[in-house]
């Protein structure tokens, strides 16, 4: 049982626990409870007797993980849980992403999840949430992170395609299924050319579509599908996939990633691919200072990412700052997530 | 400027050689003979010499960025290129410029003459006129080391195709102790070149390592062998009594090893030797521990003359009686060699690298896996009837090394990498057994596949003990068969000995910590090979 003198969350082994409500927050170990903030693959996990998430995320998330007990909620409504008041709001990462504000005895944390600050047009926007103590990622927590506005990038990919479509190559653009892969679809100017999808992006869409997303018309690759139908095509496929005997039925192409980490020269080579697109689903840095801000919190705990360096700036801008002692996560996918 | 960022920008952004040589021979044909001067400067690692210090530059960009400095300190190992780094914090500039590289590069020359305040006046308006990619190579072109994935081999091609010149003699031109302020582009590759600098050194013909057996290589009476030694690749020139010598880097070597001066008196004007410089004890040569002491020392003390004398094991001639000799065959090449070092005094620094009798390969496998007691890494092998090519070419010469040797370590610290792999946990510490303790020996950087790293990333955030600073201590559990080419002693490192291109060649799933090798298991591969 929970103890007055607890602190609203405690960061454990198994993850983000809540000892007034006896739940924990995207935890990495089997739980009873689990309240989970987005479907990726390191924040939802296999194992938990009890999950709860919001109305959007649930689809994607039974898609993933199969069999679950999921009860959801929607954006904004509240929840006992023990002596917790839970509720869910939008972070800004992909369709259904969540912050989750926690509630005990007047004092209020939030968990941020992933988030993204600027509104991509897609996903729910994200959505500042007041609190005392913020647990925060900072996946990109460096200044030299800034993000190009998504019209600019946008265009870049365009200009990309186009020109490929008209030398006669494939456009191939690795990109992580759930949440990146469909952004991207509705960046791109779906009159350049057809769009091919490979079977793992094309999945998400079709939970997306069924939640009512609006997603551009797509084909889905299938074994039998014959590229040369299809000139001048953009393929959307998992980075995994790029440069497999799957990317070769495509015959002369351009490779392109899009993730946040393309902004470093460096990691663009190591993927060597032709290209490299600044589009990613977290904070830049100034947005991480913006979410901050915006949650008029003191205590700031910071995860996922360069939590030291983070935590030391945030320190000398007058913030209560730490670093969370225990990370959760670290697919192997999860630097193509970013 | 832009015309440059465009050609930067066109070769940055692909992979393909051919995309990459195309877009820079396009700007041969189109820029100004000064932009393509310097540009042949730079990819050929020359560089305007140092205005300002990287520690100013660092000063300056965290305040215009309005960040603290450690910030961007911090900021800089991460990114794992300071130029970068400081493009990547700085504001959008205020305004738009177009003015060609050469001003940019004469610019900062100018700043020398000026006091400090100017230059940072200077630097913080330069900046303010610079897009991004603009920006990255102003910087670059201050913090210096040009690398942008164009290789000078590629330059030169692109150079070849753009002035219709063979690639081989535009090779030739390009090499020596020229710069953009001694010479005119006109000069440097396209007039006659009747009296080129006599210190002009060959491009140097690199082999690459044998990856099949030997067999492969047909018949053993067409090679020739050699041991490979453990030194400095090195040309020596010797022109109208003076004598130069170079490093494989171009680097001008010559003061560095005043034991050539005394070369014009006993080896004729116009000869140009290529072998390895080596420390020599009188028969053979020191552990390249102790050659390490003359790299990078200017100036040599006498003492150190003495403690470590090097001479050069010449392995090939290029130039002989002011011929050039490349296209003459090796067997042809190595009798002339051995003809104009056959009767020299015991005290000239200069040696023949001897050739290695054999008749079948696998008396050769048999006399390379005692490389190491001769000092040598393993051995080379050289067609008889080959010329001496410019560069890396496959086909004529292969090292053969000797398989390197190996340890199995548990990892102790990790750190993320830098540059390339900045959000990769690449950096780690190894220790071996000292009774209940694990001591750690080396560090390493390289080796694992990327999957590999991404695997060992998400471990080491899961089991991470303590961190200090960037470094985190983690639980010890996964063993690495580390992979070195030498070992020797030294007293700076706790463990005493120290690993010489110490790498990861392999992850041993198959193996529990407890069965990683000893620190005695180390010191009886010091003894046998140190």
């Amino acid at each position: 049982m929970a103890h007055m003198r607890d602190p609203v969350l405690t960061f454990t082994e198994r993850g983000i626990h809540c000892p007034a409500g006896d739940f924990y927050i995207d935890p990495w170990r089997p739980v009873d409870r689990a309240l989970i903030t987005h479907g990726h693959a390191d924040h939802a996990r296999p194992g938990h007797a009890r999950y709860l998430c919001t109305e959007a995320c649930a689809p994607v998330m039974k898609h993933r993980l199969g069999e679950i007990s999921v009860e959801t909620v929607k954006f904004g409504e509240i929840r006992k849980i023990g002596d917790a008041s839970v509720s869910f709001h939008p972070a800004g990462h992909l369709p259904g992403s969540a912050q989750i504000r926690v509630e005990v005895a007047g004092e209020v944390w939030v968990a941020s999840g992933d988030y993204k600050v600027v509104d991509d047009g897609f996903c729910e926007p994200f959505e500042p949430v007041r609190c005392h103590h913020f647990i925060t990622e900072c996946t990109f927590g460096l200044p030299v992170f800034k993000w190009a506005d998504q019209a600019e990038v946008a265009a870049e990919i365009n200009e990309w395609w186009a020109r490929n479509a008209a030398e006669g190559r494939a456009s191939i653009l690795g990109a992580y299924a759930l949440g990146k892969a469909q952004r991207l679809l509705t960046m791109i100017d779906a009159g350049i050319g057809p769009i091919l999808t490979h079977g793992a992006v094309e999945n998400t869409n079709a939970v997306l579509r069924d939640q009512g997303y609006a997603l551009p018309g797509t084909i889905h690759v299938t074994p039998d599908l014959n590229a040369k139908d299809h000139p001048g095509a953009l393929v959307i496929a998992p980075p995994s996939a790029l440069g497999s005997q799957w990317a070769r039925r495509f015959g002369a192409s351009s490779t392109a990633f899009a993730s946040g980490w393309m902004r470093l020269r460096g990691v663009r080579r190591r993927r060597a691919g032709d290209r490299g697109f600044i589009v990613s689903d977290h904070a830049d840095w100034p947005g991480l200072m913006q979410a901050i801000e915006a949650t008029g919190a003191e205590n700031i705990y910071a995860t996922h990412g360069y939590t030291d360096i983070f935590a030391r700036w945030l320190n000398s801008e007058g913030y209560n700052a730490q670093v969370v002692p225990t990370e959760f996560g670290g697919e192997d996918d999860e630097t193509d997530a970013a | 400027m832009k015309d440059f960022a465009a050609l930067f920008t066109a070769v940055d952004q692909t992979t393909k050689t051919t995309a990459k040589t195309k877009a820079l021979a396009e700007f041969f044909i189109s820029a100004s003979d000064e932009d393509k001067l310097w540009t042949i400067a730079l990819f050929s690692g020359r560089r305007p010499k140092r205005a300002v210090t990287t520690t100013q530059l660092r000063e300056w960009a965290a305040e215009r960025a309005e960040i603290p400095l450690w910030l961007l300190e911090e900021s800089y190992p991460i990114v794992g290129d300071l130029a970068e780094t400081i493009a990547l914090v700085l504001p959008p500039p205020g305004r738009e410029s177009d003015l060609p590289l050469t001003h940019w590069i004469t610019e900062l020359k100018s700043l020398a003459a000026l006091d400090i305040d100017s230059r940072k006046a200077r630097i913080l308006d330069a900046w303010d006129q610079l897009d991004a990619t603009e920006r990255f190579l102003f910087n670059k072109l201050i913090t210096g080391g040009f690398r942008i994935g164009v290789s000078r081999k590629l330059m030169t091609r692109a150079l070849a195709q753009a002035t219709g010149q063979d690639e081989p003699s535009l090779a030739h031109r390009l090499m020596g102790g020229w710069t953009p302020e001694t010479t005119s582009f006109h000069e440097l590759i396209e007039a006659d070149d009747p009296e080129a600098d006599e210190s002009r050194p060959y491009p140097f013909y690199l082999a690459y390592q044998l990856e099949d057996p030997p067999e492969a290589l047909g018949s053993p009476e067409d090679w020739q062998a050699e041991w490979k030694w453990d030194g400095i690749r090195g040309q020596v020139i010797v022109r109208s009594g003076a004598h130069h010598v170079w490093s494989r880097g171009e680097e001008l070597m010559t003061d560095r090893f005043p034991e050539f001066a005394r070369l014009p008196d006993f080896v004729p004007n116009g000869t140009v030797l290529d072998g390895e410089i080596v420390a020599w004890d009188g028969a053979e040569p020191y552990p390249f521990n102790t050659l390490q002491a003359r790299i990078g020392r200017k100036t040599v003390p006498k003492k150190l003359l003495k403690e470590a004398p090097v001479i050069l094991l010449a392995y090939d001639l290029l130039e002989d009686g002011g011929i050039d000799l490349r296209d003459a065959s090796l067997q042809h090449r190595r009798t002339r060699l051995e003809a104009l070092l056959a009767d020299l005094p015991g005290e000239v620094p200069l040696r023949a690298s001897p050739s290695i009798a054999f008749d079948t390969w696998d008396n050769l496998a048999t006399t390379r896996a005692a490389a190491r007691e001769h000092r040598a890494e393993g051995v080379m092998l050289k067609r008889l009837d080959s010329p001496y090519l410019a560069g890396r070419k496959k086909g004529d010469w292969w090292k053969w090394k000797l398989d390197p040797l190996t340890v199995d370590a548990v990892m102790i610290y990790a750190q993320q990498g830098s540059g390339r792999r900045a959000n990769l946990f690449t950096d780690f510490t190894f220790a071996v057994w000292n009774g209940n303790d694990l001591v750690p020996f080396t560090k390493a950087y390289s080796g694992l596949t990327d999957a590999e790293f991404r695997k060992i990333t998400a471990w080491v955030r899961k089991n991470t003990l303590q961190r200090f600073g960037p470094v985190r201590q983690v639980r010890p559990e996964h063993v690495f068969e580390i992979a070195f080419e030498g070992i020797h002693a030294s007293p700076r490192h706790k463990s005493g000995i120290a690993l010489r291109f110490p790498r990861m060649s392999r992850w041993r799933h198959d193996k529990a910590m407890q069965e990683a090798n000893t620190l005695d298991d180390l010191k009886e591969l010091l003894n046998a090979y140190g």
